[in-house]
């Protein structure tokens, strides 16, 4: 290597706009190669995976119905990372929001009022904060480490969905396929486009994004959130009370994932199934991530993330390759974005090339510490 | 319950418990180490499918082993070089690399999804494969499991009575006093985090050579994340991961055994258990902080920079 990776005197404000960029055009490359090698035109994956499925006003208002849910869990992600509080849950309070919202559903299957929506959407909102709530009470009363306890989480309420699914949920006439009955049509989330199935979960999420970024940047309890993820003694010195944080931060963005969940199974799917959840859970991970942990960003990666799901299906359909493609360029992505955050705090000099004077005295100042 | 049904449960538990044996060992080196890799799903995948892709090419299983066992290897590099060289965070990190192995893994063995090959055979072992109930469940099994038998010996053997698990030991605890005292530190880590990376590949190769000798999209099925569990559930100890994985390979085929017996219970209801009981543990240690202090690698998922 010519190069050695070299500390910058101070963050470069240019590279963190950047870098989710590079981070984009450096997996375009490597799936490009990854395409030539296995002798598919890259040109005809992409123009199927990006282009293809928004050329009709119809292709926009599915992108609409994959990006709902996976704005609204990274709104209540980024909420968690602020704090480095590491919910890698979205997954589980997605299904089990889904799944208790699903069996609220299940009970006014042949209510036709408008106000069905409210216990409904309640159900999984509440199911959803429960199922975060269980990790903000091990981490809080026995300091039981999240991260773990959550992935634990994401398989006990899939497994509580399949349980569900094939037993006390299942459809009696449904001819013992797994699947629940299908709801009621006043269960779901009101259709906002006529003949299309882009329902009002797409304008909850931007609300939703809006609602978290006013939190963090113009409330008391924003900055408390953001100096608890930016320096933990700190904030304990501060007096700001760490339990409070990660209760709110974790029933927040438990709640955001268990509406998404409700509303994707009430309103698109329509009914319970197995597999309720085509991973949205970890994707918002992803999107919370490639949105810079800003809320206005996740509003632009979140349809770039839905735009891969919309693409996968349709290289899937017309290309016959796999689904998992969406997963690759994901995978790709999310290492990207963590690489190129290099660039942001660091940079790339030539080894022949000497520190430049200003950063002297910077290296004297740490030497001192 | 008579004594054939124990004998064939004993037998069954061990090979289902073979892959999460595996898997579990190499993530517990390399949380030794100090590195938590949640990649242990992405890794076990491309091990499986390399495995059964050069395996059905060549004809020859031992070449798919160690093509299966290289490829999880060279994914954990991949982990390796972003987290330690690029500073990435590593929950995050290892997330990307499941993400990305689940994705690459269905794209590479699409076109072989479906075909059959010749795996790996159960060698009875003379004499030792008669004895009553033992014999069955540890003498008649495929190659792979007795690897899996050695290797744990070995690491056994390495992480309590030798040198160099001490020094794995120390870079996990403290990662600047192993710096202080000389030790290099990025490398040894490298090293853990390769090692976890082969055996993650080889839990992959024996899901798709030996336990059924085919390729399915995402095949794992949530093993990387039980082998991930499992490290915890035993607190960091190799015999108790042994006994650990047994209890979880029998946890995923108690439904099977009760359906034997005549009752009925969802298979759902107890796959999950164990995640359920990795909870209690994790709860019953990190309340007891000398507990902590005494069984996690004290420096677990915490960056550390060459120029630190």
């Amino acid at each position: 290597m010519n190069f050695k990776i070299e500390k910058r005197a101070e963050a470069s404000e240019l590279m963190r706009w950047l870098s989710p960029f590079i981070a984009i055009g450096a997996t375009l490359v490597i799936t490009t190669l990854f395409f030539l090698a296995l002798n598919k035109s890259p040109l005809e994956v992409f123009y199927n995976f990006f282009i293809a499925p928004v050329q009709d006003l119809y292709g926009v208002s599915e992108l609409a119905v994959k990006v709902a849910p996976l704005m609204l869990i990274a709104a209540g992600l980024l909420i968690c990372y602020k704090a480095n509080i590491w919910n890698i849950g979205a997954e589980g309070q997605f299904i089990f929001g889904g799944l208790i919202g699903g069996w609220a559903g299940l009970q006014f299957l042949d209510v036709n009022s408008p106000w069905v929506l409210v216990p409904v959407m309640l159900a999984g909102v509440v199911a959803g904060a429960a199922w975060a709530g269980i990790a903000a009470f091990l981490k809080t009363v026995f300091n039981t480490n999240e991260i773990l306890t959550t992935i634990m989480l994401n398989y006990v309420a899939l497994n509580l969905l399949n349980f569900a699914v094939h037993g006390p949920l299942r459809d009696p006439a449904g001819f013992n396929f797994p699947e629940s009955a299908m709801f009621n049509s006043s269960a779901a989330m009101p259709i906002i486009w006529q003949d299309t199935r882009m329902h009002l979960g797409i304008i909850i999420a931007v609300i939703a994004c809006i609602g978290v970024w006013f939190i963090l940047s113009r409330m008391h309890l924003g900055f408390r959130i953001r100096v608890r993820g930016a320096d933990e003694h700190a904030a304990r010195f501060a007096g700001f009370n760490a339990k409070a944080i990660t209760w709110f931060c974790l029933l927040i963005s438990g709640a955001l994932a268990g509406l998404a969940g409700v509303i994707e199974v009430t309103g698109p799917i329509g009914q319970l199934t197995p597999s309720i959840s085509p991973g949205y859970g970890y994707a918002a991970i992803i999107v919370a991530f490639l949105g810079r942990l800003h809320p206005i960003g996740i509003i632009f990666s979140a349809t770039l993330m839905g735009l891969l799901y919309l693409g996968g299906e349709l290289v899937q359909m017309f290309l016959g390759l796999p689904m998992a493609l969406t997963s690759l360029f994901q995978g790709l992505l999310l290492l990207f974005i963590l690489a190129g955050d290099l660039l942001i705090t660091h940079r790339f000099v030539p080894k022949w090339k000497k520190p430049k004077a200003d950063e002297v005295p910077n290296a004297l100042a740490e030497g001192a510490k | 319950m008579d004594m054939e049904l124990i004998t064939n449960i004993l037998f069954a538990m061990v090979r289902t418990a073979t892959p999460l044996l595996l898997v579990a060992l190499g993530e517990l080196i390399c949380e030794k180490s100090g590195v938590l890799n949640l990649g242990q799903e992405g890794m076990m995948l491309m091990g499986a499918v390399l495995g059964f892709i050069v395996t059905t090419l060549t004809g020859n299983v031992y070449v798919g082993v160690l093509v299966g066992v290289f490829g999880g290897m060279m994914m954990a590099l991949l982990f390796g070089f972003s987290v330690q060289i690029l500073n990435t965070n590593q929950v995050a990190t290892g997330l990307a690399l499941t993400i990305f192995g689940t994705g690459l893994s269905a794209f590479l063995g699409y076109s072989f999804v479906g075909q059959s090959i010749d795996g790996f055979h159960s060698i009875n072992i003379p004499v030792l494969s008669s004895i009553p109930i033992i014999g069955k469940m540890l003498f008649t099994h495929d190659l792979l499991v007795y690897l899996s038998f050695a290797l744990f010996g070995g690491i056994y053997w390495f992480v309590y009575k030798s040198r160099a698990g001490l020094k794995l030991k120390a870079v996990g605890e403290n990662p600047h006093a192993a710096k202080a005292l000389g030790l290099p530190v990025i490398q040894i880590r490298f090293m853990a985090i390769a090692f976890g990376g082969a055996m993650a590949g080889l839990a992959g190769v024996y899901l798709s050579l030996a336990y059924t000798p085919l390729w399915v999209e995402n095949m794992t099925a949530g093993k990387g994340w039980i082998g991930l569990a499992l490290v915890v559930f035993a607190t960091w100890r190799p015999e108790r991961i042994l006994i650990g994985a047994w209890l979880f390979g029998l946890a995923s085929i108690l439904h099977l055994v009760i359906q034997g017996l005549g009752f009925e219970i969802s298979p759902s209801l107890l796959a999950m258990l164990p995640y359920l009981v990795t909870i209690v543990v994790l709860v019953m240690l990190s309340r007891d902080p000398i507990k902590q202090k005494l069984f996690t690698p004290a420096s677990l998922g915490k960056p550390f920079r060459a120029g630190d």
